[in-house]
């Protein structure tokens, strides 16, 4: 994911000379240290130090270049919320922060960097739009729209590397907003953005092995959400299935139960997400996935029981 | 008469050198009298961060900025001297001024990016630095030659955000940038140099962090002008202005309940009478 954002924000900063990134002490992924090598100038490491980061796209955005403020998700977000909220979302100046390694990437980084709730922050801002892709080529597109789009700041939460491709010969194309359907079922309907689509994927692989008709959604736009698209998952499947990397607070599962309600869906919901604490568990990503109760068995053991 | 024509009558003074400072003070005076006049039509103002900061203010719209330069007010809650020197200018109507913090004007006691003439939302803070040199930095990449002035208080200076915003600046030599600290030793709790001691001096750390910084009198606009334009440049430059919090009317000055109250109608008689065009 980290290296087709770099390869595509490189071929588009090529030709749009309003594109700048930001970074604050982070390697720049691949062809991000192309693209400083033949920009230095549109290429600004501001060192450690998030808060002019957030602080100086602003600034740059208004007097009309098209800045991307790259670092590790919890830098990214919560070091200069404020910055984030007042310089970007209250200003509604178009640009994208790039958060990498949300959820529990950095699986053997410990809490402090993991960005277990910046689903429920970001989303929580005015003018705010929040993507997740789930998948390189997704990234790829999301990364186009960020790039071109006129509307304001933009939370894009990207993994690190080696997701494998879901989306790069589906005929349903990203669009901004829109729900994607990676497969399409009768039956049972499993949610997911982000990395976690693979373990996604996994469950409903183990759902249809069992003779279930089952749809793959990639809800890859957290905000604004595709509540229409959310509606007619919710009328036409016997049961949905949240699976996200992100605290249950203010997450996707949350907001599909209170658009449910709304709706009177007859449907039954099944939300999987983090804990709503932190554990002190280190290892590889699924390792402390796991911890927090998410693996592909544990989630099909559960949505198969009866309630 | 009203501040527009006041400050018209002052502009055909005598000038002195290239600024005329007679000009200068006389339209200051009449700055600080229509902030007042707007003080007696709601409570919510910021009477004394805004007279501590008259003179800067002026300096810089009058006397340094070319027309397509930016003015941010990085301590937001000095707005309102901006506010009635871009109605004398014509890009705020007096109507605008007339419904501050009304719910029908759009004028806040913070600014608001998109009003006209505020080139950014502040009012937290420690936001405003980062911002201009975001500003400034993008105009040297776009390769044309405008300059941005940004206006600080000393208490954001306790923002670490500041102190980022001093580091990149000087890391990306913007000399395109200008600041002015209105330094006139008040946060919003108590002196700093009784608080705070360590936050002094001001003008060392600016240049330990790459800055050209200069202390000057900052109710002396003449100063203010000519430690900028005689600026050795490569470097952003800090113009340290030594303020008082209130001044031009003396039941104000260094006194902090004037950070938020508005005067009643006798103190705004008195007001009137001190900053009266013949005194």
């Amino acid at each position: 994911m980290r290296n087709r954002f770099a390869d595509t924000f490189y071929e588009l900063g090529k030709a749009d000379p309003r594109l700048c990134v930001l970074v604050a002490d982070i390697s720049p992924a691949g062809s991000i240290a192309k693209f400083r090598s033949e920009f230095p100038a549109r290429f600004i490491n501001t060192g450690v130090a998030e808060q002019v980061m957030i602080g100086m796209a602003a600034g740059m955005a208004q007097r009309g270049l098209r800045p991307f403020a790259y670092t590790i998700a919890t830098f990214a977000l919560y070091r200069p919320f404020e910055m984030v909220r007042d310089d970007l979302c209250y200003q509604n100046l178009p640009v994208t922060v790039v958060g990498i390694g949300g959820g529990v990437t950095y699986s053997t980084l410990g809490g402090t960097h993991h960005a277990q709730e910046d689903i429920a922050i970001a989303t929580a801002i005015p003018n705010m739009s929040v993507i997740a892709p789930c998948d390189p080529a997704e990234t790829e597109a999301a990364t186009r729209w960020c790039a071109t789009q006129e509307i304001g700041p933009v939370y894009l939460r990207l993994g690190k590397a080696g997701e494998p491709d879901f989306t790069s010969r589906l005929a349903d194309k990203f669009a901004f907003g829109k729900l994607r359907h990676l497969r399409r079922g009768a039956d049972v309907c499993v949610l997911a953005y982000g990395s976690i689509m693979k373990m996604a994927a996994e469950v409903a692989d183990r759902m249809e092995a069992q003779g279930q008709s089952v749809s793959l959604v990639s809800v890859h736009t957290l905000k604004p959400l595709d509540v229409e698209g959310l509606a007619a998952v919710l009328a036409t499947h016997r049961q949905v299935i949240v699976i996200e990397e992100t605290s249950s607070q203010g997450s996707l599962g949350t907001k599909l139960k209170a658009l449910a309600y709304e709706c009177q869906a007859a449907c039954r919901i099944r939300c999987f997400s983090l804990q709503d604490e932190f554990i002190h568990v280190y290892g590889d990503h699924e390792a402390v996935l796991a911890a927090h109760g998410l693996t592909a068995e544990a989630i099909t053991s559960a949505v198969s029981r009866p309630v | 008469m009203t501040a527009q024509r006041q400050a018209a009558k002052a502009t055909r003074g005598r000038a002195r050198n290239s600024v005329d400072a007679i000009a200068a003070r006389w339209r200051c005076r009449a700055y600080r009298r229509r902030i007042l006049e707007i003080s007696q039509q709601v409570s919510a103002l910021h009477v004394a961060p805004a007279f501590s900061c008259v003179e800067i203010t002026d300096a810089i719209y009058h006397e340094l900025m070319r027309d397509a330069d930016v003015f941010l007010m990085s301590k937001g809650h000095g707005c309102m001297i901006q506010y009635v020197i871009l109605e004398e200018r014509g890009v705020l109507s007096r109507a605008d001024l007339d419904t501050y913090c009304k719910p029908s004007g759009r004028l806040g006691a913070h600014p608001d990016y998109g009003t006209p003439g505020i080139a950014a939302s502040t009012g937290s803070l420690g936001h405003g630095l980062s911002i201009a040199a975001g500003q400034a930095y993008a105009e040297k990449l776009k390769g044309t030659d405008i300059a941005v002035y940004c206006v600080l208080s000393d208490g954001e200076c306790q923002e670490g955000s500041t102190w980022e915003a001093m580091m990149m600046a000087a890391n990306l030599g913007l000399d395109n940038l200008v600041a002015c600290i209105d330094n006139n030793d008040f946060s919003g709790l108590e002196r700093m140099s009784e608080g705070h001691k360590a936050f002094y001096p001001l003008r060392e750390k600016a240049e330990a962090f790459g800055w050209e910084a200069v202390e000057v009198d900052g109710h002396d606009g003449e100063a203010i002008v000519d430690a900028v334009r005689s600026r050795s440049g490569g470097r952003p430059m800090l113009v340290i202005c030594r303020t008082v919090k209130g001044k031009g009317v003396s039941y104000m000055e260094h006194v902090p309940i004037w950070h938020y109250r508005s005067p009643n109608a006798e103190e705004y008689r008195i007001a009137l009478l001190e900053l009266a065009e013949g005194s």
